[in-house]
């Protein structure tokens, strides 16, 4: 049973199906240790994007307002896809990285501990 | 009326004899359509009635005792709220920064009396025996008449504050109403027996006196006698109320034993969803009064951990338990509403009220009442929003923010035993992911998942584009999509949300009061 209800064999429409998102799909993302940013974000990206462009340019945007943002160094972050580690190919899409729609990324930077250390 | 007229006045019934022909006398067996058929909600739960004339109600309030008992309150209401107008007696509350509370009170709690009164008027219809059906049709008069005391009464405050012209709109649409929003209309879309269990029980009984002693003693502390008043005039309903809840709890369980485990589940499930709910109120408590009352924490150890405890130890003898990750709630009542202010302060931009860092003072004595927590752990990031602001540079997150399925509320939750990590929890069903902020949240979805794949999740609504006004063209240039959603919640955008120390609010304030706009 997945529902109690009235009638019997009563389903309900899923609300965020990817077909929604006109061709997008959702990314959660979130920078552990600095929860100044007081919850993952969400953001609508294409399935194709590679996931370099992460890195290189709209993960810093996101951030941009954290102090620790500019001292980041990409080659020593550590990812977790849905909480595992994960070890992203930089060259390919998303999609080829197994993120797919509403995919939760969490990323580490090791040295980097928020404001006063505090993980704000 | 076709009374016939004997010359004798009719005997004048006792008390007693008028409540058993109300309750008891207006009930009958129907016989050409089945009962089942005149009562088709009522089994569908599971839950097993033997004798509906077990239903006893403490109060045996008849009608002609009601009219009289809320015709006084009303008029009792209405000459102080007269007096209040009449004596500009907004100008006496704390500062204005207070107000905020009562935008919060409006758009998120009043909206939820409308909801109980319908909902209690739906139980009323579904229910079969006749005692339980009045005295849910009294309630729902009673929450119809809550909601309107408190629009009737905030309304004053609307003709010199921002963010409370148009409350049941912003309701249905704003990102944090949701959380209100969606706690209830989970409650209504349940059948009868789940519906009085989650909010005449678990809500009413349980938590209700963590909403209500948090507005009604900061309404108090903070000059707004007003609101004092109307929370008088609910009072008296409201114990009426928590008996009936209790009463409910009781009878489901008396009739048989096979009741317990759904019951159960339900205690689990609706102290869950109604604590999640109370994270605004602790944020309330803890940062929006300029006087506070006491602190979110020691509300909790009183209200719950003591008052609840022992409330549940006597329903042991029917086999009830705790509510599950109690424990839970109580590693984290020395964060809740930190991180709650937290994600207010990020988003205040869309936010129909206004956010700040606490004042010196005021940080203080979140220090002194949360000595573990708020130095190490909230203190430096207020302190750096502080100086961010000084600069001309104040915080505002322009991202919109991962949230839970179920309770809906941003993903700003730590793990039960790690204040610095993000909660993260996961499911999949139909071949798609959802996402929560504890173990409480998803256990609700993974029992249900057809019912909270349907979550109106604001942050996805906006990007799937659902959230502008109709006629909007998302390809226009220069179209900004975060000035297009506030137009469609109806905010006066840039007067009703964003800092508080730069709101017209606080100009207001000072310049019609004379008063600084930060009391303290
Ligand atoms: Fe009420
Ligand atoms: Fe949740």
């Amino acid at each position: 049973m997945s529902v109690v209800a009235l009638k019997p064999g009563y389903t309900g429409e899923i609300k965020d199906r990817v077909e929604n998102f006109h061709g997008q799909q959702l990314l959660y993302i979130g920078w552990e240790d600095h929860l100044m940013f007081c919850a993952p974000l969400c953001i609508p990206v294409p399935p194709t994007l590679p996931f370099g462009a992460l890195t290189a340019q709209i993960i810093p945007d996101l951030y941009a307002a954290h102090p620790d943002a500019s001292a980041i160094d990409w080659s020593k972050v550590e990812w977790f896809s849905s909480s595992q580690p994960f070890t992203p190919d930089l060259s390919k899409s998303l999609a080829d990285n197994g993120l797919g729609h509403k995919a939760s990324l969490r990323f580490r930077t090791p040295g980097l501990t928020g404001i006063k250390g505090s993980c704000s | 009326m076709n009374m016939p007229i004997s010359g004798k006045p009719p005997k004048k019934l006792s008390l007693k004899e008028n409540y058993a022909l109300l309750t008891r006398g207006l009930g009958w067996e129907t016989s050409y359509e089945s009962m089942d058929k005149v009562f088709p909600q009522c089994d569908f739960e599971g839950i097993k009635i033997h004798d509906w004339d077990k239903w006893e109600d403490p109060f045996r309030l008849t009608m002609d005792a009601y009219w009289k008992y809320q015709g006084e309150k009303e008029r009792k209401l209405y000459a102080i709220v007269d007096a209040f107008q009449q004596n500009n007696g907004q100008f006496n509350v704390s500062d204005a920064r207070y107000i905020n509370t009562l935008k919060l009170f409006l758009t998120g709690v009043s909206p939820l009396e409308y909801g109980a009164h319908r909902g209690f008027a739906m139980a009323g219809r579904n229910f079969k025996g006749a005692g339980a059906s009045i005295a849910a049709q009294m309630q729902a008069i009673d929450e119809l008449r809550h909601a309107q005391t408190q629009a009737h009464t905030i309304s004053h405050y609307n003709k010199f504050f921002h963010g409370m012209h148009d409350p049941i709109h912003m309701f249905d649409r704003v990102w944090y109403l949701s959380v209100p929003k969606s706690y209830f209309e989970d409650a209504m879309t349940a059948g009868p027996f789940e519906f009085v269990t989650a909010i005449s029980f678990s809500f009413e009984y349980v938590l209700t006196n963590l909403l209500f002693m948090p507005f009604m003693s900061g309404a108090a502390f903070n000059g707004d006698m007003a609101t004092v008043t109307f929370g008088f005039s609910a009072q008296s309903d409201e114990s009426r109320h928590m008996t009936l809840g209790l009463e409910v709890v009781k009878f489901i369980l008396e009739q048989d034993p096979a009741n317990l485990p759904i019951v159960q589940r339900w205690l689990d499930k609706w102290f869950w969803r109604g604590y999640r709910l109370l994270a605004l109120v602790a944020m309330m408590m803890d940062y929006m009064l300029p006087k506070r009352v006491m602190s979110w924490s020691e509300a909790w150890g009183m209200y719950f951990e003591q008052n609840g405890g022992a409330l549940f130890n006597d329903l042991a003898r029917y086999g009830v338990r705790m509510p599950k990750y109690h424990d839970v709630a109580a590693k984290e009542k020395d964060r809740l509403s930190h991180e709650t202010w937290g994600i207010f302060y990020n988003y205040t931009h869309a936010a129909g009220f206004h956010t700040w860092v606490p004042e010196e003072g005021e940080m203080k004595w979140l220090s002194e009442k949360y000595p573990a927590t708020f130095d190490k752990h909230y203190r430096p990031r207020f302190e750096y929003w502080r100086d961010q602001q000084k600069k001309g540079e104040r915080f505002y997150n322009k991202t919109l923010p991962m949230l839970c399925q179920t309770c809906q509320i941003p993903m700003g939750f730590t793990e039960p035993d790690d204040p610095t990590k993000i909660c993260y929890r996961e499911s999949h069903y139909r071949d798609n992911k959802f996402h929560f902020c504890s173990d409480g949240c998803k256990d609700i979805f993974d029992f249900e998942p057809e019912k909270y794949v349907q979550s109106w999740l604001p942050v996805h609504q906006v990007y799937q584009g659902n959230c502008f006004r109709p006629g909007t063209d998302p390809t226009a240039p220069g179209f900004d999509p975060l000035l297009e959603v506030l137009k469609y919640y109806n905010f006066n955008v840039g007067k009703d949300g964003g800092e508080y120390l730069d709101s017209e609010d606080k100009k207001h304030w000072e310049q019609w009061t004379g008063k600084p706009g930060v009391s303290i």
